[in-house]
């Protein structure tokens, strides 16, 4: 993946001795080049992006003025400190433990899917992972819509149930219905890194500690999972980071009593008019995802 | 192929059953929206009976085509921007080496793994700022609208493709520039007629991605778009909010066969074999 730095594209073909103040000058025009080319994304990235969430971290400080404004001249904690607010608070906590929930489910499904796929045949394997790619590149709303049409009112699951005995069911707008949707939007995410994990590794390995008499579940608690915990991290990461901040899923399939994370700051910025407060909220949102891409990376994971 | 990691018994028929649970579990909703969008029901989740109505109102329903206008030029616009500079910063950070790459390289990574909400309440504080500055210094009256929705799109969908187009990068042989660099060719030429063409399958493959991301977003655009411009996903999820009408299964389902077949060509220009890189340019 990394060109090694002594040799970049020789700018000066036919010289056979590079002097070592060529080598220098070389490097030199090498490194504006490179410079020159990342600059119009750099730029943007830097106005469009890096701006922005400065301007979030400036707004979190700020305070809200009476008729819904923001005054942005004296900096206080008063946003943050709201945070500590039982509502807010009953938020955040509804709201990890949704996230967790989802990301356990999905873990719970894609590492034996995983690992099914990773042990197929070559022809079997890229016909099945077409199977995930078409949900995982779907439109998402649409794909949360379908389960509202699922469970609705008088809908396909409703009925179903109630052929076989169980009654109506009424998971619509309830936070069952929160962590369906979100395990139907995320699954694939955690699917391919996973299988991914568990295709780089040596199979043979499993194969040996079978051989040394090691049941099948110590073969995969001590030799399979230890392997694919890149997989099992950065998996993890994609589908836990976008439950956490999730908010057209509760807008469809989820209660309005009870609001997520992520419905909550687009309220305090869509209706509520308090911009300080959802700055905040985000900028919490923020820490928690760089937190866990630093476990990633820490975790031994290269790309996402 | 009876080797032990392949299990056998019970796992492997557990293996064997949690896999269809997975495929029925992805399809299933799918299917039956599909089949929904042509029933002739107003309850959304009901057969009754067969109709085009509904694929008729989508048709003759003026905002909708608005929406569905917006949204391709948003997406084809932006699309062309962030393959631009997504192609250069991925060339930039797999082929030289520079002071401040590491940090480029990070902020190229953010946008991807940010959530939507976080995201989409950057944009709209910066555009908020930035209108306000900007009527302020020049006395320009700017709103959000098509602009603000493209510039948005832009700024996340450059990480995409540079991902997609430095992977192909990272796995093209690098003497084969080398080579033609030492017969000659100037440093485009080199570009032109041997790294292009190899890459170009990365570049396809992150210009599907970054039309599919555009065409998909809800949330970031829900922030940035002003009144009379909307994309298509925006005023449908504003149309579930209110209330849902069969209208929206055929929408949902005209959508969704966008999507899918953008898929598709992702996975063909994924899949297209490398060119024949022996046959010379230009003959």
């Amino acid at each position: 993946m990394t060109a090694s730095v002594d040799s970049p594209v020789d700018i000066t073909p036919g010289i056979a001795e590079a002097t070592p103040e060529f080598e220098r000058a070389n490097a030199k025009v090498q490194s504006r080049r490179g410079f020159l080319m990342a600059l119009p994304a750099y730029a943007y990235l830097v106005l469009f992006f890096a701006l922005p969430f400065v301007i979030v971290i400036v707004y979190s400080f700020a305070t809200r003025t009476s008729s819904g404004g923001t005054d942005l001249s004296g900096w206080n904690f008063d946003a943050y400190r709201k945070l500590g607010e039982p509502i807010v608070r009953d938020i955040l906590a509804r709201s990890l433990i949704l996230a967790v929930i989802t990301t356990a489910i999905c873990l719970a499904f894609a590492y034996p899917f995983a690992y099914f796929i990773a042990t197929r045949t070559a022809a079997v394997r890229n016909i099945m992972l077409v199977f995930v790619m078409i949900p995982f590149w779907s439109n998402f709303l649409v794909r949360n819509y379908a389960w509202r049409v699922l469970l609705g009112n008088d809908g396909p699951v409703s009925r179903l149930t109630e052929s076989v005995g169980l009654g109506e069911t009424r998971i619509l707008f309830t936070q069952v219905a929160v962590v369906i949707g979100l395990v139907y939007g995320f699954l694939p995410f955690m699917i391919l890194p996973l299988y991914a994990a568990i295709e780089r590794i040596d199979l043979r390995l499993v194969e040996a500690s079978r051989d040394l008499y090691g049941s099948g579940w110590q073969s995969f608690r001590q030799v399979l999972l230890p392997l694919s915990m890149p997989g099992v991290v950065a998996g993890s990461i994609l589908v836990f980071v976008p439950s956490l901040g999730a908010y057209v899923t509760p807008q469809i399939l989820g209660g309005a009593k009870t609001p997520l994370l992520g419905s909550y700051i687009v309220i305090q910025f869509l209706t509520a008019r308090n911009w300080p407060v959802g700055a905040s909220l985000s900028f919490v949102l923020m820490t928690i995802m760089l937190g866990a891409t630093l476990v990633y990376f820490r975790k031994g994971g290269q790309t996402l | 192929m009876s080797s032990p990691v392949v299990p056998r018994g019970g796992t492997r028929v557990g293996l064997t059953i949690n896999a269809w649970l997975v495929y029925i579990f992805f399809y299933a909703p799918i299917l039956l929206l599909v089949v929904f969008s042509f029933s002739n029901d107003t309850n959304i989740g009901r057969w009754g009976g067969f109709t085009l109505d509904w694929y008729r109102a989508f048709g003759e329903n003026e905002n909708i085509q608005g929406a569905l206008g917006v949204s391709v030029r948003v997406a084809l616009v932006s699309t062309l921007v962030s393959v631009v500079l997504g192609t250069l910063a991925a060339l930039s950070l797999e082929r030289f080496r520079f002071k401040g790459r590491q940090i480029f390289d990070a902020l190229l990574y953010l946008p991807i793994i940010i959530p939507d909400v976080t995201m989409a309440v950057m944009m709209l504080l910066f555009f908020t700022q930035m209108f306000n500055a900007l009527d302020a210094w020049f006395g320009l009256n700017l709103s959000k609208g098509f602009g603000s929705i493209v510039l948005s799109h832009i700024a996340f969908s450059i990480s995409f493709v540079s991902i997609v187009v430095r992977a192909r990068l990272s796995g093209m042989d690098e003497t084969l520039e080398e080579a033609s660099l030492d017969l000659y060719a100037t440093r485009w030429k080199s570009f032109r007629y041997v790294t292009f063409p190899l890459i170009f399958p990365g570049i396809a493959g992150g210009a599907l991605l970054a039309l599919t991301l555009s065409l998909d977003d809800v949330v970031i655009t829900q922030f940035v778009s002003g009144p009379g411009s909307t994309t298509l996903p925006v005023f449908v999820f504003s149309l579930i909010r209110k209330g849902v009408t069969p209208l929206i299964n055929a929408v949902s389902v005209v959508m969704l066969a966008a999507s899918i077949t953008l898929v598709a060509l992702s996975l063909l220009a994924e899949r297209s074999k490398k060119p024949p890189s022996t046959a010379a340019p230009g003959e």
